[in-house]
């Protein structure tokens, strides 16, 4: 797929459709397309993480920063695969499996509670002090013993 | 327990609240019990900033919409090939023309008017603006510019001050053909710039350069003493301070509407029927753009002159300003964005994050609470 031609062919977009398992149809991909051609300023066939901040709505999302790992330096295929969790034909397992990858920082497949804490964090910023989030893994106790004995 | 750590950076009260604009997650609304799934369920913000990758409403501000072809048939094609034969070969010759004689007449007149009535104020000036004038309508003639003015002509009365939209640097010379305004503008390098500090400098204009931050205080000095002067121009201001592609209207800035005087709107809304006036600096320069325009058939827009606003009692100037481009946007139908334009060349504060940030954590400590 040229990276520098601005034409989708058929083939390319099978091939799109195929590395996100038909989570999207061929119009959406075409659509997909603009977008990304929009995003990547500089035209060298890639998306950069400074060119997603320079999208205002998303900069301001707290878990952005979260998903610059995951981000940096996509080419059409991945972020058409980036986006399909989010796809209505997207299967639960597949929207899971990337709920799973945001959590699981240091990529070792199984999210600590350390991970689960520093979510936490980005979701509250500063409005909640370290100490109040400690009370999470009391809270949490606490609330499995409740589940237990109902 | 039940405290929440008060923000260090206090909320910035300067601008209206985004949280109206945008798409709310389910994370906003009050839950009476919220769930602890709820809290570690992050898929709304996980939807949301992958709708803000898929489209936002920012970039589509800025966004040229260049025309659907309608050439590609047979007896289309050679029609629009006449068509282009007779606007680059025809009409642009002509419209050079013309507009090299305009500025011909204008550099002989203005010189000797500049530096023989030294002297003689009020006529100097009353001269340079019918002058200022005079080119202006020749540059307008040079595209062939259909503009259709609806509303009474501004008036030179001291304590009042114009805010339009802006789509182009050409929305000056539109304005500026029907009155000599002096416009408050960035400080352009090139033979714009050249312009800039010899003959708009004559009419009153003020500077601005928007990568220095002591500039503000300064300019919003130098506005105050232009408004309060009696023979001073009637002061044209584009709050907006950039180019918007006249579909949207992005934030309006303060300044023009903590000066304590009178707000005039003008609406100004470009027919894209032969080009789009729309000058999109990031993808051209102002030279390609006037040739772009003086290449084709007509440039067709519309001016609304709109009726003078005052501050409200009890009304702040972001407020006022709000209420102002409301006034602005419906008028030249245009759908309003929460965004400052200025965003186009920097990352949005993090205030905005914090917002959502502590909104959220709101929710948790109730939660918290509740047990």
């Amino acid at each position: 797929m040229g990276n520098t031609s601005s034409m989708l062919t058929q083939y390319d977009i099978e091939e799109v459709q195929e590395h996100c398992s038909n989570t999207f149809s061929q119009q959406e991909i075409v659509s997909l397309y603009q977008r990304f051609c929009q995003l990547d300023r500089n035209g060298c066939g890639f998306i950069s993480a400074e060119e997603f901040m320079t999208v205002p709505e998303f900069a301001v999302n707290p878990l952005s920063q979260r998903l610059f790992r995951m981000l940096d330096g996509l080419n059409f295929k991945e972020f058409v695969a980036f986006l399909s969790a989010f796809s209505s034909r997207a299967s639960l397992q597949q929207k899971v499996e990337f709920i799973f990858k945001v959590y699981d920082t240091d990529g070792n497949g199984k999210v600590t509670f350390n991970e689960m804490l520093d979510i936490l964090r980005d979701l509250t910023g500063q409005f909640i002090s370290e100490q109040q989030r400690e009370f999470f893994p009391m809270f949490l106790r606490k609330r499995a013993i409740q589940r237990t004995l109902c | 327990m039940s405290k929440l750590n008060k923000s260090s950076s206090e909320l910035d009260l300067d601008r209206p609240n985004i949280e109206d604009y945008l798409p709310s997650g389910s994370l906003q609304d009050s839950h009476p019990k919220l769930r602890l799934r709820d809290l570690l369920d992050i898929s709304p913000t996980l939807t949301e900033a992958a709708g803000a990758i898929v489209d936002d409403s920012f970039t589509r501000c800025f966004k040229s919409n260049p025309p659907e072809p309608w050439n590609w048939n047979v007896y289309l094609f050679p029609l629009w090939c006449l068509g282009v034969v007779v606007r680059y070969g025809v009409l642009f010759p002509l419209r050079a023309i013309v507009l090299t004689t305009g500025w011909i007449i204008f550099l002989s007149c203005y010189f000797p008017v500049h530096f023989l009535l030294k002297g003689h104020d009020k006529l100097r000036k009353r001269l340079e603006r019918s002058l200022v004038e005079l080119i202006c309508s020749f540059f307008v003639a040079s595209w062939t510019g259909v503009v259709r003015y609806h509303g009474p002509r501004p008036s030179m009365r001291p304590k009042q001050v114009f805010v339009a939209n802006h789509t182009s640097m050409i929305d000056f010379i539109i304005l500026e053909q029907m009155t000599a305004f002096a416009v408050i503008m960035q400080k352009h390098p090139g033979w714009v710039g050249l312009l800039q500090s010899t003959i708009l400098e004559s009419l009153g204009c003020i500077w601005f350069n928007r990568s220095e931050s002591k500039d503000r205080e300064i300019v919003a000095r130098k506005l105050r003493e232009h408004v309060n002067g009696a023979d001073n121009n009637p002061l044209l201001i584009f709050p907006e301070g950039t180019c918007v592609n006249n579909h949207y209207t992005v934030m309006f800035k303060k300044g023009a509407f903590e000066l304590g005087c009178t707000v005039c709107p003008i609406a100004i809304k470009y027919n894209k029927i032969f080009v789009d006036a729309f000058w999109n600096s990031r993808k051209q320069s102002f030279t390609t753009h006037l040739l772009q325009l003086m290449t084709s058939w007509a440039v067709v827009c519309d001016v609304w002159y709109l009726e003078p606003q005052n501050l409200k009692p009890g009304e702040t100037p972001i407020e006022f300003a709000e209420r102002v481009r409301n006034i602005i946007s419906v008028r030249a139908g245009l759908k309003k964005v929460p965004w400052d334009g200025y965003l186009k060349y920097s990352r949005p504060s993090p205030k905005l994050r914090e917002l959502k940030q502590q909104s959220f954590a709101e929710s948790v400590l109730r939660h918290l609470e509740q047990k």
